[in-house]
């Protein structure tokens, strides 16, 4: 009976804490019937959090903002109807499915004030071409991170990942559509390729890879690059940023046969009830100073030059953050499969179950 | 009893609803293809060699990492049930608490401790020994594993070790058994069923873990979790992701009921 | 086995269990953001948790639904345990048993998926309820498993005999098998509200917009990096529940010596 008590007094003493959490955040949700709302999806730790305070402040909308972890968990949950976003911020891939599953709303992009100062090169992208779907929020590349303590050479092409020299110090990304896409750009393929031959000998590469690899990972290669754990690992420009930041020795390149070239960009659930609420927002977070905070926040790339422009000079010269425009003239964005998806999971099962 | 047996009938709602329903959900998805018309392709395809021995795999490290659970869990259940009983109820406690932490939080603190540069290396180095290097590697992933599911090992025998009857034992001590036959003869049996309960606790979702084997094992290899996971979420095939795991719970518990029905003999309550 | 080595052993084993805790722990002071390198000692985190409505709304989500879905999922637990034992059928009771597990085999993935498309369908708004129901659902089996093994060692002829004696089988179950059940029963409940605790992938797809847990957060941080608020938040609630473990067993302790 004793034990009884210990239990009970635990639980009870959680549900008080819980209860006296709420209480305080409660009453807050309670005094917003009448207001002005705006629901928003975005990833984890995205957004500069003053920036969400100062939109409200200045417009008065309150916003209940959740948020993902993959485009693809967002898609499932947009897709089955159970919930009721006004505006996500998904990946460019992603919003062409959206937008072939109609998904997402046409955005009148005249009548946004800030719109005008999105950078030409995220205009008429492949998966957006009129520009009619979405508003871009954040861009970035794929490139090696290499350590140059280990690494001597220069490090200019892809093929370096295939080098014996290093085996057992490369981490690859544990993800499909992103180790087979620059497998295939190694190759002088296309990244979007619906090829079964070019697949198959993508395939076969990463095959020949694998032994070489120390770990497919995900986002803990942040972490284990900083440590000094590998020679090079595969990652994405904002973490190569932040990698670089915290140890000297990493440098970032991209490749010469070309990359994958990425962004996030807003966009507006088909139905919303708050639309208008939603056109703000954008036009918001499109505004300079406030692009500004989110960026130094996020540490990845704006897609506003003038915002560009006014940052650290360290940050702006950072080939990880703006690379030059000829780097990327071969750099792809990754388009929605389609039909082909399963053809890139047969070829990804095949490596992952390799011995 | 036939009072008792009211108690059964909200039990079959809940499980008509929340078990049945969505089970048939997924028999639905197996058996049908994108258009809805039915086809046994999927499950075909998912009884391919090659799925059958991600299976396998994932069937082999959970039998081991459950194995290892029991033999590092039974004896400290053992001593929590010994313990002074001052002591004993926040010791039980304190086994529990670690999981209260978010587990991506704790997986992630396992990486810092095991990295080639990582603490315990670290004081392997230290102390002169040579470094350790099991990340990336099957261990480390019945490491994992057996973190996260030893509590669901220990307590399950705690409970049953616990209130069991010291007469029988001091009885089997008088009939002159020494300490160890008495374990063996009087304790063990009577404590089998919370083994087999913790068994299943730790086996069953040990199973289709997948966060570890890509956190900790390095995404070297597949596992049943992360090919189910893969065709649901990435593929976006929820047919032959529904096909997989229909597939796998039929194997599993038809694997099961061959233990199961030897404990009937005995009286065993578990399947 | 000598008191040394109980001792020794069951120190090793909580030595084991706590090691990520304590580096967890350690990081929550790091002034770094990652966890591969060491800034120096700050306490800009705990300031960073203050202020934040966010963690503070999903931690209450977070403690309302483990607490309420592990005291439901206790309760429904031990009243299935203790009818499938009161008697069914050798058929029945398999085909019960195998259905009990089943969400504990069946991967987060597919239950979570298939219990969204299951509340959509009967049209229940996707929030906290939903949350709360998901979570008793896959605790339930825990708590059945616990309880079953308790009751199997429990004597019959006692609850027989009460019974003979004139008991209510009302007044039999309080008074006799639910003492001698107990130990399950309360294993059965600290499994479900660990279990609740730390489940991402159900409660990602149950919940709906605007009701976040600490695991969705958290999950969710993970492509840019677990922000190190959310260690300093782990190490405090470690910090409150233990010394809630110690307090309460410091009171049972001066209550037994009276």
């Amino acid at each position: 009976m004793k034990k009884r008590a210990v239990f009970c007094s635990l639980i009870a003493m959680l549900l008080l804490t819980a209860l006296l959490v709420t209480g305080c955040g409660g009453s807050k949700d309670g005094g917003d019937k009448g207001k002005r709302q705006l629901k928003v999806y975005n990833w984890g730790d995205y957004i500069d959090p003053d920036v969400l305070t100062s939109f409200e402040k200045e417009t008065g909308i309150h916003v209940i903002y959740d948020t993902f972890a993959t485009n693809e968990d967002m898609y499932v949950k947009i897709k089955a109807g159970g919930s009721d976003y006004d505006l996500a911020i998904p990946s460019d891939y992603m919003i062409s499915r959206m937008i072939r599953e109609k998904l997402i709303e046409k955005i009148d992009t005249a009548r946004l004030k800030n719109y005008k100062l999105v950078g030409d090169r995220f205009r008429g992208v492949s998966f957006d071409p009129m520009d009619e779907y979405s508003v871009p929020f954040m861009w970035g590349t794929v490139g090696i991170a290499y350590n140059t303590k280990m690494v001597k050479e220069q490090v200019d092409s892809w093929s370096i990942l295939w080098d014996k020299k290093y085996a057992k110090q490369i981490f690859m990304l544990d993800s499909p559509r992103d180790s087979i896409g620059i497998t295939l750009k190694y190759l002088g393929y296309s990244l979007n390729t619906g090829s079964e031959k070019e697949l198959a000998e993508a395939g076969k590469k990463l095959l020949e890879q694998k032994p070489l690899v120390l770990a497919y990972v995900v986002d803990e290669v942040k972490d284990k690059m900083i440590a000094g754990e590998g020679a090079m690992a595969v990652v994405w420009s904002g973490d190569a940023q932040f990698i670089m930041e915290k140890n000297k020795d990493i440098a970032y390149a991209i490749p010469k046969e070309g990359t994958n070239i990425w962004i996030d960009s807003m966009v507006i659930m088909k139905g919303a009830k708050n639309k208008a609420e939603a056109m703000e927002f954008i036009d918001y977070m499109t505004r300079p100073d406030i692009a500004r905070k989110n960026v130094e926040y996020i540490g990845y790339a704006t897609p506003i030059p003038e915002v560009q422009g006014k940052l650290s000079k360290e940050v702006q010269e950072s080939l990880a953050a703006y690379p030059p425009a000829e780097l990327l003239k071969n750099a792809e964005f990754f388009n929605d499969l389609t039909d082909n998806l399963p053809k890139y999971d047969k070829v990804w099962t095949e490596v992952k179950i390799a011995q | 009893m036939m009072g008792r047996r009211g108690l059964m009938y909200p039990y079959h709602l809940w499980m008509l609803l929340f078990t049945v329903v969505p089970l048939g959900l997924i028999l639905y998805f197996a058996l049908t293809d994108k258009t809805g018309a039915f086809t046994l392709a999927n499950i075909r395809q998912a009884a391919q060699p090659v799925y059958l021995g991600v299976l396998w795999h994932s069937v082999w490290l959970a039998l081991l990492a459950t194995g290892v659970c029991l033999l590092l869990g039974y004896p400290m259940a053992y001593i929590l049930v010994s313990s002074p009983i001052k002591y004993r109820n926040m010791l039980v406690v304190l086994t529990v608490i670690p999981m209260w932490m978010n587990f991506l939080l704790r997986t992630y603190a396992w990486l810092t401790l095991l990295e080639r540069n990582g603490l315990i290396n670290g004081v392997l180095r230290w102390l002169g020994l040579p470094a350790l290097q099991i990340l990336y590697t099957d261990y480390a992933v019945i490491l994992g594993m057996v973190y996260n599911f030893l509590p669901f090992m220990i307590l399950p025998i705690y409970s049953v070790l616990m209130k069991m009857d010291k007469s029988l034992l001091e009885a089997a001590e008088d009939l002159g058994a020494d300490s160890f036959t008495a374990f063996r003869r009087v304790t063990l049996p009577l404590s089998l069923p919370g083994v087999y309960a913790g068994v299943l606790m730790v086996f069953m979702p040990a199973v289709t873990t997948f966060v570890i084997s890509r956190l900790l094992g390095g995404g070297q290899y597949m596992l049943i979790g992360n090919l189910i996971e893969q065709q649901f979420l990435s593929i976006g095939n929820w047919n032959f992701g529904s096909a997989v795991s229909v597939l796998m719970l039929i194997i599993i518990l038809l694997t099961m009921l061959v233990p199961g029905k030897y404990r009937e003999e005995e009286g065993g309550m578990l399947i | 086995m000598t008191s040394f080595v109980r001792k020794f052993y069951a120190a090793l084993i909580l030595l084991f269990l706590y090691l990520p805790i304590g580096v967890l722990i350690v990081f929550s002071f790091n002034a770094s953001k990652s966890r591969a390198s060491w800034d120096g000692f700050t306490l800009r985190w705990y300031e960073e948790l203050l202020g934040n409505q966010m963690v503070a709304d999903a931690l209450s989500n977070t403690l309302i639904v483990a607490s309420g879905s592990a005291v439901i999922a206790t309760i429904i637990g031990t009243a299935a345990a203790f009818a499938m034992y009161q008697g069914l059928g050798c058929w029945e009771k398999r085909i019960v048993m195998n259905l009990t597990y089943l969400p504990v085999l069946n991967p987060d993935i597919v239950t979570g998926l298939s219990l969204m498309l299951l509340f959509i369908f009967c049209n229940m708004k996707l929030g906290l309820m939903t949350l709360m129901l998901s979570h008793t659902i896959f605790n339930v089996p825990y708590v059945v498993l616990t309880v079953l093994p308790k009751l199997k060692q429990f004597d019959k002829s006692i609850y027989e005999a009460a019974l003979d004696l004139g008991a209510t089988p009302a007044y039999a179950f309080r008074h006799i098998v639910f003492p001698a059940v107990l130990p399950g029963v309360i294993t059965g409940l600290l499994f479900a509200f660990t279990l609740s605790l730390d489940d991402f992938v159900i409660s990602f797809f149950t919940t709906g917009s605007g009701v976040n847990n600490l695991s969705i957060m958290i999950y969710s941080m993970a492509r840019r990096g677990i922000h190190p608020t959310i260690n300093a938040l782990s190490t405090l609630l470690f910090l409150v529940v233990l010394a809630l473990l110690l307090a309460v067993n410091r009171r049972l302790d001066s209550d037994r010596n009276k």
